[in-house]
């Protein structure tokens, strides 16, 4: 971040949330970048901001579509790398098209799309058909250039609220880095996913970001900022249903055998000048089987793939919640999650939680998840669930990796023993295997998918209470080791040695990897050939604070990733001061070779696309694979307090709609009873849902209860004064909490209309020291159409004043 | 050899604490208070770690005395925060050393309205009973159509965003083998 000329923060508070990472924002502003802060809110993060722009919750992608336009319109993108690197240039089929909020292909009764017209039209060989001159009507450029010019400014500015002039201001800014020397960085968070176009709300900004030629580059790039300390980790580990480790899609019902599996999810193409680096989908598969079904895993019963789940629908949270409220689910396991508070429409969830004939919770401290049956208004004695609280111990009291927003996987040590009984999640897990391994000796129904696993970390066939897992098997597990002696690209291996990195990964059984993504991170046998651990502060030759020798980061140890798109077809950086990589001729005898971070491959300048896990090499403006649309569309949120401006369908047409037919399931507020806006925030005190803070006697101090925010204009028109008792309400729960009346929100003009806002902090329950409502009483049960991901950040409310000021 | 910030701070030890002070240009008032006792990282073992709040990823520094956590903060070196930490990450000791820590097994039973005490050895084959029960009751080998699946639909498990990548494996390795479907965690929310 601190090489960028422009940073963006939108649906993050960054300052808030992230404050270790704002100082990288203030390094870059002591050279001079602009900083750019687009919240309903003036957040701490807008207080740093050259610009702040506010604009109402849920309109993002007419925000963004919005610098878009302006960008096409005024020819400010940054065409050699719009026209080498990215789809901009491929031509969609004829029959594809666009009226009024639809694309073609929509079914109505389905709610969901055949994409069939969305593709690209394919010449005689087999690969997209290309215009670089980007004139021809049905190119990807020209479909955008005419999609965006809806999105004019005065019409953007009425659907977001954005003054106009504040909005202006930063579309020039922004667009400003569409220069070769220029660079701007995108900071989000859940801001941006939290809403039923969540997925559509990222791709935006990857849209701008990749027209401005800001992808690859040191100070560019899209930054999810990451929440929680290993949240990178534990998705690269893929605990989601539709992933295995590496993010390899989880098997559907329709993969039979492996090789079902293997056509289904390979991606292929016919251009020479393609890496398609997912065509490795077989070594990467068949490693993972081996190291999950080990000797029991032969070429004869498919790697033991069918012992594998196979999927039949959606399993995510939402979906979850709502099995369990159906009794289907009678049984939950949580490993530090605190879905009561956490989760969207959380009475539902409670009362879900209610059903279950047993929960295994594991958890540092006593969680409100895990102490559903004492909550406020429930009488124990009604409840017939059996709760098994096992005690973890603390990250200080074990050793293990943990991966961060920047994909670097650091090493952490045990500086005590578990305090008590309490243990590491990795021993409390070993030892759930052999309990339950040791249950299914006496047989079972289809017990070998558990009997027959790989399972030997060092503690034997006993469940031993002192005896920790040796956690740097399970590390070199996930990197993998050669399984026979065998040589491969020249180099000798002997059975039981480590794999150098994934590209020395087979696809016959003779390797086996956990995660092919974290092949890499431990080479040797040593604990000195744990990458993770390392220390190293010598910089990169490019001196840009990549810091290669300090852990390790996925994949490979790139610390950029898309880094062949930082510089030109000849291999020359789009600014020489702070390159990634460039290409020296002098380098290798002089056959040339690579120089700074890890390149996205070896390959010589411009013989291979540089977006390498495209089957089509090229970075995606147009996305034919997701739910809603290739290209973004603003929709309102599914709770609105106006009707949408830019086309006549109102809600995103591709999502799931639970309970159409009971709507008291899932209760939908209409305007005129909950006429605000209600979003909910974090606070730097406090961690997500409160277990790990709402216990600590400092943090309970600093923030020791529920507020709800809003402008002064709304207390006024409420009769709310500062620090009043007040009640935020929706269609499904009340919270209550004091009033926080700032002028940090403003009531905004929306479609000719004053439009008030307000925000509640969500991280309570009444578990721990500091305790209150949870704001997640106030959210639907309503997700994003290609995630899942609930509509936390947009929604109606009303807010009354219940007591004077304490 | 390169001088870190902490090998800095360290070789120059307690006997030169007033220069380190000086050096530091800290206020009179806080170099006297510094100088009234030893510091409390005063012969401790020192380990790092990686902060468990948010995703930034901060190094820290735990100082240990007779098996006791006495001190958490800021690594100078780590190159991501150099020392600096958020109101969380300096709190991150009240975590180690709370009185609120689960040490034990707690076991609820239907209807009750308490925590009991328990033992590993007995809750873990007991959980274990439980899963099995659960899962072999809903069980699905093969769906109505003849298809192949070895699911269980009746099991959820959540959680993992605050655990190692190590243990995440496992977990995933473990659900997945129990022929888990709802396997999700905060990632989904």
């Amino acid at each position: 971040m601190q090489h960028a000329d422009v940073i963006m923060v939108m649906g993050s508070n960054v300052a808030e949330n992230h404050p270790i990472a704002t100082r990288w924002i203030k390094k870059a502003m002591e050279k001079g970048a602009k900083l750019i802060s687009a919240d309903p809110r003036f957040t701490r993060s807008s207080s740093m901001a050259d610009v702040y722009c506010p604009f109402r919750s849920g309109t993002d992608i007419a925000f963004v579509g919005g610098i878009i336009n302006y960008a096409l319109e005024n020819n400010l993108i940054q065409k050699e790398y719009v026209v080498n690197y990215t789809n901009a240039s491929f031509i969609i089929k004829r029959n594809f098209n666009f009226n009024d909020g639809i694309f073609s292909g929509y079914d109505e009764a389905k709610r969901s799309y055949n994409k069939s017209s969305w593709a690209y039209e394919m010449n005689a060989a087999g690969n997209p058909k290309q215009d670089k001159s980007l004139e021809h009507p049905r190119c990807v450029y020209q479909l955008m250039k005419k999609h965006y010019k809806r999105y004019a400014v005065d019409l953007v500015c009425s659907i977001t609220g954005a003054p106009r002039d504040t909005y202006l201001e930063i579309c020039k800014m922004y667009t400003s880095t569409a220069a070769k020397n220029r660079v701007g960085t995108w900071l989000y968070a859940m801001g941006t996913t939290q809403h039923t176009h969540g997925t559509q709300n990222i791709r935006t900004y990857a849209m701008l970001q990749l027209l401005m030629g800001n992808v690859g580059l040191a100070g560019g790039g899209i930054n999810a900022l990451r929440g929680e300390s290993n949240v990178q980790g534990s998705t690269d580990m893929c605990l989601l249903f539709h992933i295995l480790p590496g993010y390899l899609k989880s098997p559907t019902k329709d993969n039979q055998s492996l090789k079902q599996y293997l056509k289904k999810w390979t991606p292929t193409t016919n251009d020479s000048k393609s890496a398609n680096w997912w065509g490795n989908y077989p070594k990467y598969i068949v490693s993972l089987l081996k190291a999950w079904y080990g000797d029991n895993a032969t070429r004869s019963n498919d790697y033991a793939f069918n012992y594998l789940p196979k999927r039949s629908g959606n399993y995510s949270h939402i979906s979850l919640f709502e099995a369990m409220y159906a009794e289907q689910i009678k049984g939950l396991i949580l490993f530090g999650q605190n879905p009561v508070v956490g989760g969207p429409n959380s009475n539902k969830e409670r009362a879900a939680i209610d059903k279950l004939d047993w929960m295994v919770a594991v958890d540092v401290f006593e969680t409100d998840t895990s102490t559903f049956w004492k909550r406020p208004g429930v009488n124990p004695a009604d409840n017939g669930t059996e709760v098994f609280l096992l005690p973890a111990c603390s990250s200080v009291e074990k050793e293990g990796s943990v991966t961060n927003s920047g994909r670097w996987g650091q090493w952490r040590y045990a500086a005590i023993h578990p305090l008590g009984d309490s243990r590491s999640d990795l021993w409390i897990l070993d030892a759930l295997y052999k309990a339950l391994a040791q249950e299914y000796e006496s047989g079972g129904v289809v017990p070998e998918p558990i009997t027959e696993l790989a399972w030997d970390y060092g503690t034997g066939k006993e469940i031993v209470s002192e005896h920790e897992p040796d956690v740097h098997m399970v590390a070199r597990e996930i990197n993998g080791y050669f399984l026979k002696d065998m040589t491969v690209k020249g180099k000798n291996f002997k059975k039981g040695d480590q794999v150098p990195s994934f590209a020395y990964l087979q696809d016959d059984g003779s390797t086996n990897s956990g995660n092919w993504l974290y092949c890499n991170s431990y080479t040797g046998p040593d604990k000195t050939d744990n990458k993770m651990a390392r220390r190293g502060l010598k910089d990169a030759v490019n001196g840009i604070g990549l810091y290669p020798e300090w852990s390790w980061c996925w994949p490979v140890n790139r610390r950029i990733i898309y880094n062949r798109a930082s510089v030109d077809q000849q291999g020359r950086p789009w600014n020489s001061k702070k390159y990634v990589i460039r290409w020296n001729s002098a380098l290798k005898n002089g056959n040339g070779g690579w120089e700074g971070d890890v390149p996205d491959g070896g390959w010589a300048p411009g013989s291979k696309h540089a977006f390498i896990m495209k089957p089509d090499g090229h970075a995606w403006l147009w996305a034919a694979n997701l739910q809603d649309g290739p290209m973004p569309e603003h929709y309102e949120p599914l709770e609105s307090p106006l009707d949408n401006q830019l086309n006549s369908v109102q809600l995103n047409p591709a999502i799931k709609l639970w309970h159409v037919d009971a709507p008291e399931m899932n209760p939908v507020g209409d305007r005129k009873k909950f006429p605000i806006v209600g979003t909910t925030y974090r606070v730097t005190e406090h961690w997500q849902a409160g277990a790990m803070t709402r216990n600590l006697p400092w943090l309970a101090e600093l923030v020791p209860d529920v507020f709800v925010e809003m402008s002064a204009e709304l207390a006024k028109e409420k009769g709310i004064k500062h620090g009043d008792w007040i009640a935020m309400e929706t269609a499904r729960g009340k919270c209550e909490g004091y009033a926080l009346v700032t002028p940090r929100f403003k009531p905004l003009q929306c479609g000719g209309r004053l439009v008030h806002e307000v925000g509640i902090i969500w991280h309570f329950g009444w578990a721990g020291i500091a305790t209150g409502d949870s704001a997640n009483m106030l959210t639907p049960h309503i997700g994003d159409a290609n995630t899942m991901i609930p509509e936390f950040k947009a929604f109606l409310c009303d807010v009354t004043r219940k007591g004077g000021a304490a | 050899m390169r001088i870190s910030r902490r090998n800095f701070l360290g070789a120059t030890g307690a006997g030169t604490l007033g220069t380190i002070i000086t050096f530091l240009g800290l206020p009179g008032n806080r170099a006297k208070a510094a100088q009234a006792g030893p510091l409390k990282t005063a012969h401790t073992k020192e380990t790092t770690t990686i902060c468990p709040y948010c995703g930034v990823g901060c190094g820290l520094i735990v100082s240990t005395k007779n098996g006791k956590i006495v001190n958490i903060e800021g690594d100078p070196d780590h190159p991501i925060n150099e020392g600096a930490l958020c109101s969380k990450g300096q709190a991150l000791i009240q975590v180690a050393n709370n009185e609120r820590r689960l040490q034990k097994v707690q076991y609820r039973a239907p209807h009750s309205d308490k925590w009991e005490e328990k033992s590993w050895d007995w809750a873990l084959p007991r959980i274990a009973k439980n899963i099995r029960k659960t899962r072999d009751a809903s069980f699905v080998q093969k769906e109505k159509d003849g298809k192949l699946v070895n699911r269980t639909d009746g099991i959820g498990c959540l959680g993992g965003a605050a655990l190692d990548n190590e243990e995440c494996y496992l977990y995933s390795k473990l659900a997945r083998g129990m022929g888990i479907t709802y396997l999700e965690h905060q990632a989904r929310i």
